[in-house]
C-alpha cells in the first residue's frame, strides 16, 4: 500500500510487519519517533510485542540480547550516544551469534553534543562482528528491516544487523512508501527458529569462558560467517526484488558508471543528492557516476574493485573521521585495489560532519577540485574564519 | 563410626536429584559463593532459567568446554544479568513458554551493588516475574580482591588496604537490600550460606510471589577473607551472630521477619579475629581499638535497627 508517511513510521512499519516477539529501546533524538510509533502500536493492539521501557541503551540492547538468547526475534533502534553506551553488549551480542536488529538513526557524537546527521556513531562498530546496512531513502530503510532478519537468521550466518539511515534526513521526512503488508511479510520471512536457545526442556549453556585455547577459533568462525553473509546480502536482495520489485543494490549499487571516468563513493541518504548531481554533471557532458556502498560491514571489496576496474577518479565522500587516521571507507577502498592491476586515484573528504548541509554546488566543488587535482582528507565547506583564534 | 540403622535408613530414601550446580566446577575450596548458588538453583529447581553476572561464579562454572549448570544459563556481561533475564521473561512471554517457569538473575556484589545497579534497578522498578540473587561475598573477588560497595568498614581488600594512613576500606556497606525494597518491590530477603535452610526457604518462598523480587547472600570467600577453607559456614554463622549482617526480610519496602540473635549474641571480635582481611585491627594501640569500637557501633546499630536482640 502507498502511504505518505515519516521515515520513523517508515521503520516502525516494516519492523511491525517482522512481527518481532521483543522491542526494548530508550530514547534519544532523532530515534525517538521510531520507538514511539511501535510503542503506539504495541498500546492499540496493532502489534503483538513485548515493549520493555528501560533505563538506559545498555540496558535496551541487554534485553533484546536476553530475548534472542531465549529464541524470539528482537529490535531495537537508537543513535548517537545510545549507539556508543550500548557498545559492551554490541560485541557481546556479535559474540553469541544472536541475530538481533537494531535501527541507527545516525548522529554525530558528542562532544560538542550535537544532534544532528552524521555517520561517526555506527562507524565505530565496524569491527564488532555486526552486518552493517545503510539506507539512502525511506522507501529502502522500510524494505531494509525485514531484509536485516532475513539475513541475519539464516542459519549459515547467525549474525546481528544494524540498520543505518541519516538522523533527521530520513527519519523526519515525508515521503511515499510502498509499505508491506502482514501477508507479504510472513510469505518472505520465515518465523525464527534458531537451532540453539535457552529452553528449560533442552538446557544450554550460553556465554561460556573461552580460554587461549579455544577463543580464537570463535573469532575465525564469527569472521567466516560475516564473510558468507556477502552471498546472503545479495540472495535476499534478489529474493526482494522477485517478490516486491523493488531493488537498491545489494552489497552496492551503482549509477551511470558504464562510460564514466570519475565516480563518487558514499553512502546513505547522500546517495540520492550525488544522483542530482551526476545527472547535471552528466548534462555538462562530464563522464561521471556514483558508487553506493550499501553494506559496508562485510566490506563488499570484490565489488568495489570491479566497480572501479575502468575509473580513473575516485571521490569517497564520508561523514566520519577516523581521527588521527584517515577515511575508513577511503582507506578500505585502497585497500582493495592495492592488489588488481588497475590502481584508480583516490580522493577522500569529509563531509557533512555534525549535519553540516551539503548542498549540489558543494559536491560540484569537489569534483572540480579532484578533476585538477587529487585531494586528501579534505573538510567539504570547512569555515576557516571559525578556526581562528579571537584577538 | 556409623551404624548400620542409620546406613540402612539413608539408602531407602529417594535418590538425592542431581543436583543443578553439578559438583567437578573450579570454584576454590571452602567457596562461600558456589555453595549459595548450589542451594539457591536446588531450591528452585529443574525448570528455572538462569543469566549470571561476570565475577568468580561465571568463571569457575563455565569453563569451555565444560558447563556445571543443567538448567538453561546464560552469561553476557559483567553488569547486565538483570536486563538479560528480563528480555528473557519477555520472549518466554512473547512465545507462550513463561508458564510455570523460574527465572533467575545472578551476580556478585560487584556486578549487583556497583556497576549493575542501573540495571538491577530497572528490573525491579518493571514488576518482571524475576528473582535476583546477589551473592555478597564483599568484594571483586575474580579480578583479586578489589573492594566493592559492599565490602564491609575496615576490611583490607587490593585497593583498601591498611597502611601507616589507612585502617582499610573508608565506607561502611551499601544498603542494597534497603535501596531493592526502596522499589516496592514485593520481596527483598538477606539470607546465608551459615543457615541453608533459612536460605532454601526464602528461594522457595520468593519463586511463589509474583513479581521481582532480590535475595542478598552472604558468601564467605576463604581466599579473600583469609580464613580456613573448612571454616566458610562458622565465619558465615559468626557473620549473623555479631550482628553485623541482619537477616530479614522486607515485603513492599517493610522489613517483616527478622532472624533474631538473643542470647547467642557473639562480640564482634568472634568473626573479624578468624579473618585475615581484619587482622590489622588487632593490632596493640588505642587507634585499633578506636576502629574495633566503630564496628561494634555498627552491629549495635544493626541490631537496634533490625530489633535482632
Ligand atoms: C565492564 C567490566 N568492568 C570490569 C570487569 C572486570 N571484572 C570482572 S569480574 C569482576 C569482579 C566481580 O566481582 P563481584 O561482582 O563481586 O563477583 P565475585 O567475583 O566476587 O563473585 C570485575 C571487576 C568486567 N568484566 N567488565
Ligand atoms: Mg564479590
Amino acid at each position: 500500500m502507498k502511504e505518505f508517511i515519516e521515515g520513523s513510521m517508515a521503520v516502525a512499519r516494516g519492523v511491525a510487519v517482522c512481527r518481532p516477539h521483543v522491542v526494548s529501546a530508550y530514547p534519544i533524538t532523532p530515534q525517538t519517533h521510531i520507538v514511539e510509533h511501535l510503542s503506539e502500536m504495541v498500546a492499540d493492539g496493532d502489534l503483538d510485542s513485548q515493549f520493555i521501557n528501560v533505563e538506559s541503551e545498555f540496558g535496551a540492547a541487554s534485553v533484546v540480547l536476553g530475548a534472542a538468547a531465549a529464541g524470539g526475534r528482537s529490535y531495537s533502534a537508537t543513535t548517537s550516544q545510545g549507539l556508543l553506551l550500548m557498545g559492551e553488549v554490541l560485541f557481546n551480542i556479535a559474540g553469541l551469534r544472536l541475530p538481533i536488529s537494531i535501527t541507527v538513526a545516525n548522529r554525530a557524537v558528542s562532544a560538542p553534543i550535537n544532534i544532528w546527521n552524521d555517520h561517526s556513531d555506527a562507524m565505530v562498530f565496524r569491527d564488532a562482528g555486526w552486518i552493517m546496512l545503510f539506507a539512502e531513502d525511506n522507501q529502502e530503510v522500510h524494505d531494509m528491516q525485514i531484509q536485516a532478519y532475513k539475513i541475519g537468521e539464516n542459519p549459515e550466518i547467525m549474525l546481528p544487523v544494524l540498520v543505518n539511515m541519516d538522523g533527521f534526513i530520513l527519519t523526519h521526512a515525508y515521503e511515499t512508501v510502498e509499505t508491506i503488508s502482514q501477508k507479504e511479510a510472513d510469505d518472505f520471512l520465515p518465523p525464527f527458529k534458531p537451532e540453539y536457545y535457552l529452553d528449560v526442556n533442552k538446557p544450554i549453556t550460553m556465554g561460556v569462558l573461552g580460554d587461549p585455547n579455544y577463543y580464537l577459533e570463535t573469532r575465525y568462525s564469527l569472521q567466516e560467517a560475516i564473510d558468507e553473509s556477502r552471498d546472503v546480502v545479495k540472495q535476499v536482495a534478489r529474493e526482494f526484488k522477485e517478490k516486491f520489485g523493488r531493488w537498491y543494490g545489494d552489497l552496492i549499487d551503482t549509477y551511470r558508471t558504464e562510460d564514466a571516468d570519475t565516480v563518487f563513493v558514499a553512502m546513505g541518504s547522500l546517495v540520492g543528492t550525488i544522483k542530482d548531481t551526476v545527472d547535471e554533471l552528466r548534462d555538462k557532458g562530464e563522464k561521471v557516476g556514483l558508487l553506493k556502498i550499501r553494506c559496508y560491514r562485510p566490506w563488499p571489496g570484490e565489488e568495489v574493485v570491479e566497480s572501479l576496474k575502468n575509473i580513473d577518479n575516485v571521490i569517497v565522500l564520508e561523514k566520519a573521521v577516523s581521527l588521527g587516521a584517515s577515511g575508513m571507507m577511503a582507506d578500505e577502498i585502497k585497500a582493495s585495489l592495492f592488489d588488481t592491476p588497475h590502481r584508480p586515484k583516490i580522493s577522500n573528504f569529509f563531509i557533512g560532519l555534525g549535519g553540516r548541509d551539503i548542498p549540489k554546488e558543494s559536491l560540484i566543488k569537489v569534483y572540480n577540485q579532484v578533476k585538477e587535482k587529487p585531494q586528501y582528507n579534505q573538510f567539504v565547506d570547512l569555515k576557516p574564519e571559525l578556526l581562528e583564534y579571537p584577538s | 563410626m556409623s551404624d548400620t540403622k542409620t546406613k540402612k535408613k539413608r539408602k531407602e530414601k529417594p535418590p538425592i536429584e542431581e543436583p543443578l550446580l553439578a559438583p567437578g566446577h573450579r570454584a576454590c575450596s571452602g567457596c562461600g559463593e558456589s555453595l549459595g548458588a548450589k542451594l539457591v538453583m536446588d531450591a528452585a529447581g529443574p525448570n528455572t532459567y538462569a543469566t549470571c553476572c561476570t565475577g568468580c561464579l561465571e568463571v569457575f562454572s563455565t569453563p569451555y568446554p565444560e558447563s556445571a549448570w543443567k538448567m538453561p544459563w546464560i552469561h553476557s556481561l559483567f553488569e547486565n544479568s538483570s536486563a538479560v533475564a528480563a528480555g528473557i521473561e519477555a520472549a518466554l512471554i512473547a512465545q507462550g513458554r513463561d508458564k510455570d517457569v523460574n527465572i533467575i538473575a545472578m551476580g556478585g556484589d560487584g556486578g549487583t551493588a556497583d556497576i549493575g545497579i542501573g540495571c538491577l534497578s530497572g528490573m525491579l522498578e518493571r514488576g518482571h516475574n524475576i528473582l535476583y540473587v546477589c551473592f555478597d561475598n564483599e568484594a571483586y573477588m575474580n579480578t583479586g580482591v578489589q573492594r566493592s560497595g559492599l565490602t564491609p568498614f575496615d576490611a583490607r581488600t587490593s585497593t583498601s588496604p591498611p597502611g601507616k594512613r589507612s585502617w582499610g576500606n573508608k565506607t561502611t556497606k551499601k544498603n542494597l537490600p534497603g535501596i531493592a525494597g526502596a522499589h516496592g518491590i514485593p520481596y527483598v530477603a538477606t539470607a546465608t550460606v551459615g543457615y541453608p535452610n533459612d536460605l532454601i526457604n526464602k528461594v522457595k518462598k520468593a519463586l511463589k510471589i509474583q513479581g521481582p523480587k532480590y535475595m542478598q547472600v552472604h558468601v564467605p570467600c576463604p581466599l579473600g577473607w583469609i580464613h580456613p577453607t573448612d571454616q566458610t559456614i562458622e565465619i558465615a554463622k559468626l557473620a549473623v551472630l555479631t550482628g553485623l549482617i541482619p537477616i530479614y526480610e522486607m515485603e513492599y519496602g517493610e522489613v517483616t521477619r527478622v532472624r533474631k540473635i538473643g542470647k547467642n549474641r557473639r562480640p564482634v571480635e568472634d568473626y573479624l579475629k578468624p579473618q585475615g582481611r581484619f587482622r590489622h585491627l588487632f593490632a596493640k594501640g588505642a587507634e585499633a581499638e578506636e576502629e574495633l569500637e566503630k564496628i561494634r557501633q555498627i552491629a549495635e546499630d544493626n541490631i537496634k535497627k533490625f530489633g535482632l536482640a
